[in-house]
């Protein structure tokens, strides 16, 4: 819509409403990765990940992205499948599979 | 009483206040936006209730506007603050009553760093004797005046002459709360019920006969934030934090919004007629906004106080709907008779937004 300037805007707004959240990438993920379901969010892997210091790569961020329905391509882009934050996950999840499985959604192997 | 488990935790944020001997310190702003709200506490708390509460017209600003705006130091806002500590000392009142929330918080704030740092209390008095040759006592009680009307709620509650029902329907209106963050998110239990879940105004709302709504974004700021709105080029985050709590209330249907701040009723407000003209979008029924009044304002509503007394005219978004539902009569032909009945002129209509 033309309105009048008043010199400044809106910014779009950053509250995720999770009813209207699309889980689509998600559910794909928990086929491929069932652990997936047993992540509490604590943040080992971030804390041990390589890559997460340069890059932004942070597996925790990657979960929680795809539960709010955001988009995470970037991020898997810069990990190295090292799979030290499997090694790390106090719930055993098989994380390095978890990205792994999310790169062949993201089809980037 | 010996209060254990959650009754105890929620003991602790109660507030015991006296009902007589305030002092009334004024916002700076607030009589500019909602020119009858404080005399209406006044009107309402003083002279028809008959506590006793005292203003002095030697008192003036608290400073808290320009400290939050980084333009004072904390040392000269004490300072100031200590002036009318001596003269609530002078007039004989040992309670202070702030109308507006950041002053309620700069008190708070300062009250909280004297007790922290003693030495820094002899200074501002020190400070304080060589300006003005003043002394001061602290005060006993520190309250907001949105206190009190919760402390007196029932009184008014009585003596209601339209409760916060539609007439139409039988239906207690829908009421959003919003309190200022300055109440009770920097000392949570300096307010009632906490800054999770305050209660000084939805214990007003169910009071007086209304419903309050909870929805997700309901503690969220109202997008004042001082420096958000204060520097043009960052209103954008102002209005965009306003328009985030309008979205999320939508959904819920607010017959209106009571707030307890001087800056959040003038941005949701004002700022449903920006969000209008920059998206086309309006938040009411019928192409109007939300009314948005303060707690005196609903308070005299309630009383049966003249709706243009009230000020309600000078609201970028029209109350008419909210009268209507309410029973409330009014005359529209009066909206902009100023005092003496003189013509205080129309305002310019917004392109979206609906105005009677």
């Amino acid at each position: 819509m033309e309105g009048i300037d008043f010199g400044f805007g809106l910014s779009k707004s950053s509250s995720v409403q999770l009813d209207k959240v699309d889980l689509t990438l998600y559910r794909r993920l928990e086929a491929l990765e069932p652990g997936v379901r047993v992540c509490m969010a604590c943040g080992s892997c971030t804390s041990t990940c390589t890559a997460g210091p340069w890059s932004g790569m942070s597996v925790r961020k990657v979960i929680l992205n795809l539960q709010r329905g955001k988009d995470v391509g970037r991020m898997l882009s810069c990990c190295m499948l090292c799979g030290k934050c499997t090694m790390v996950c106090p719930r055993g999840i098989n994380t390095r599979h978890l990205i792994l499985s999310l790169c062949r959604i993201y089809e980037k192997v | 009483m010996i209060y254990q488990g959650k009754q105890k935790i929620w003991s602790d944020y109660q507030k015991e206040l006296p009902s007589d001997g305030w002092f009334y310190v004024r916002s700076c702003i607030r009589q500019s936006f909602f020119p009858g709200s404080e005399k209406y506490f006044l009107e309402i708390c003083r002279d028809l209730l008959g506590h006793d509460i005292y203003e002095s017209p030697h008192h003036t600003t608290c400073g808290g506007i320009a400290y939050h705006s980084d333009t004072i130091p904390q040392e000269t806002a004490m300072t100031i603050v200590a002036r009318q500590f001596a003269l609530m000392t002078e007039a004989g009142y040992k309670n202070l009553v702030t109308s507006c929330i950041t002053s309620f918080g700069n008190y708070t704030e300062i009250l909280e760093t004297w007790r922290e740092y003693p030495e820094l209390e002899a200074r501002i008095r020190e400070n304080l004797w060589k300006a003005t040759r003043r002394e001061f006592e602290k005060p006993e009680y520190l309250a907001h005046a949105s206190d009190l009307v919760h402390k007196f709620r029932a009184e008014i509650g009585e003596r209601a002459v339209h409760r916060l029902v539609d007439v139409r329907t039988g239906e207690p209106l829908r009421i959003v709360e919003h309190i200022g963050c300055h109440y009770s998110k920097m000392f949570p239990h300096k307010g009632i019920g906490g800054a999770e879940y305050p209660c000084v105004l939805s214990g007003m709302v169910e009071s007086w006969g209304g419903e309050v709504i909870d929805y997700p974004e309901r503690r969220h700021c109202c997008g004042f934030g001082f420096r958000q709105y204060l520097v043009k080029a960052n209103r954008g985050y102002s209005v965009s934090n306003t328009h985030k709590k309008f979205e999320s209330m939508e959904p819920y249907h607010p017959d209106a919004i009571i707030t307890n701040c001087p800056g959040c009723p003038y941005f949701l407000d004002r700022w449903q007629y920006v969000i209008s003209e920059q998206t086309g979008k309006t938040y009411g029924r019928g192409g109007y906004g939300i009314p948005v009044l303060t707690y005196e304002e609903l308070a005299g509503l309630v009383l049966g106080y003249d709706p243009w007394d009230l000020g309600l005219q000078l609201h970028q978004v029209a109350v008419e709907p909210l009268l209507d539902k309410m029973g409330v009569d009014y005359d529209p032909d009066a909206k902009y008779l100023g005092l003496n009945k003189k013509d205080i002129l129309r305002p310019g209509l917004p392109t979206v937004l609906k105005c009677c």
